[in-house]
């Protein structure tokens, strides 16, 4: 019987399983996680999980009886080391030797780590029992500083407070936060935001070490200031979980190197799904590797289609969609968004706080959106970008659709 | 058939259900999925089942009539 190897139980890994039984899949599906739970979800470890607000069980991915009730054969608690194309299977740290037909890597990928070291106190936040640690940290109360003020580190930031933590500290050196994704005209509206909130932000300052000392830890800026904190959190983006293919003859390059189905360029019984795949967006015209859910869960579904369908292949061309909860806005990127490109903004009901920036290329098309709190915004830039994909619409008419999707205005209560 | 159910208290308006079944669901106002269907004909169910499997709270499920 057919065997598709899945490597990475989080949601890519969890999702092209359960795609491939909704695609018909005859054969065996083995899941190998290297944790010794069973399959999460990673967006609430920065927000609910840590806040207390959500439960192990309540951010599971696929419970035992469901893997079990889909035909899907859970292998826990042992990362894969090893991977023999010549023998055609995965090698796994306790000596278990998985053979496939087909496999999945879906290994994700891991927080960058700190260059401060990591004396005791320092955090990063990536899996369940780093999220635990950390709720238990600031349980213990602040000082807090975030070093990073990318998504991870806003939303920690945001939900230390939340939790009563008074002396919140984001540092990043770059000038605003979100730099990575935003026009800084644009993302200083986020620095404003922590700093409304009771967030000191330390913008366009950098680390220059982390100290313990007996009460704690220090940080040190390069503009001579030392914080001190009882947890630092150290957010500074993630690379892709590839090294253990190293020896492999799997080419990589930051992520597996997939052709436009998803495909190794290497081996064509090898695809990558989520954090890890370095895929050819035919779109796009270049090489991806996008750390987005909903982009894991499309390219699973992709990748589940194209094990079961080889003679009707299918390209994985998506519209890039993230979000982030930070306090209580909603922040959402669809498309292409960021410096290069112009862009105009659209207010919402309650500008303050509602609004959308449109973003278009050197010919007035239409290419990505910023939205914040504004769900009906958010749709109509998705619709938009999901249906002009080869043909992009002038960014004059996306502007109307939005102006004509503000709600109207309630009266005060 | 099929029917659709929506945990509306566990919806954040991700929206990932309208672009995967834009025919079966559409976002209010206020964020809240609305549910422009609630049986779904045997044809549909693969694809409306991807939807649902889409929402990041898992705040959707199919069920048999």
């Amino acid at each position: 019987m057919a065997r598709t190897v899945i490597v990475g139980a989080s949601v890519g890994g969890v999702r092209t399983a359960q795609a491939l039984r909704a695609a018909g899949y005859p054969g065996e599906i083995a899941l190998i996680g290297d944790e010794d739970v069973p399959p999460y979800d990673k967006p609430p470890l920065s927000k609910a999980l840590l806040a207390g607000t959500a439960t192990l069980d309540s951010v599971g991915l696929l419970t035992a009886e469901a893997a079990a009730a889909a035909g899907i054969e859970l292998v826990l608690g042992s990362p894969a080391t090893r991977l023999d194309r010549k023998q055609h299977q995965v090698l796994l740290a306790d000596g278990t030797a998985e053979p496939y037909d087909a496999l999945v890597i879906a290994t994700g990928a891991r927080p960058r780590p700190s260059p401060w070291g990591t004396p005791r106190g320092v955090h990063v936040v990536r899996t369940l029992a780093d999220a635990r640690a950390l709720a238990a940290a600031l349980r213990a109360g602040g000082p807090l500083v975030v070093v990073g003020a990318g998504f991870i580190g806003a939303e920690v930031a945001a939900t230390a407070l939340g939790l009563g933590l008074d002396d919140v500290t984001v540092v990043d050196p770059m000038s605003v936060p979100l730099s990575r994704v935003l026009n800084p005209e644009v993302a200083t509206i986020f620095g404003t935001l922590h700093a409304e909130r009771g967030v000191s932000a330390r913008f366009g300052v950098g680390v220059t070490d982390i100290r313990e000392i007996p009460a704690g830890l220090e940080v040190g800026l390069d503009d001579g200031t030392v914080l001190p904190a009882a947890t630092v959190v150290v957010g500074i983006g993630a690379v892709p979980n590839d090294d253990w293919l190293a020896d492999s003859g799997i080419a990589t390059e930051d992520g597996v190197l997939c052709d436009r189905f998803c495909r190794s360029v290497s081996d064509p019984h090898v695809w990558a799904v989520g954090d890890v795949s370095r895929w050819w967006h035919p779109g796009h015209g270049q090489t991806m590797r996008l750390e987005h859910w909903t982009n894991a869960v499309e390219q699973a579904v992709v990748v589940a289609h194209n094990i079961t369908h080889p003679h009707e292949l299918r390209s994985h061309a998506p519209v890039e969609y993230v979000w982030s909860d930070q306090y209580d806005w909603k922040i959402q990127l669809v498309g292409r968004t960021g410096g290069e490109l112009a862009h105009v903004r659209v207010d919402g009901t309650n500008p303050h706080r509602s609004f959308a920036v449109l973003y278009s290329d050197e010919s007035d098309r239409f290419v990505g959106a910023l939205v914040v709190n504004w769900p009906k915004a958010l749709i109509t830039c998705r619709r938009v970008l999901t249906k002009t994909a080869t043909e992009p619409a002038p960014v004059g008419q996306v502007h109307t659709l939005v102006e004509n999707a503000r709600p109207p205005a309630r009266a005060a209560s | 058939m099929a029917v659709v159910k929506a945990d509306l208290a566990a919806c954040q308006g991700y929206a990932n259900c309208v672009v995967g079944a834009e025919d079966v669901f559409d976002i209010d106002d206020d964020g809240i999925v609305v549910l422009l269907k609630t049986t779904i004909p045997d044809a549909d169910r693969t694809r409306v089942e991807e939807a649902a499997r889409s929402c990041p709270v898992s705040a959707l499920v199919i069920e048999d009539d």
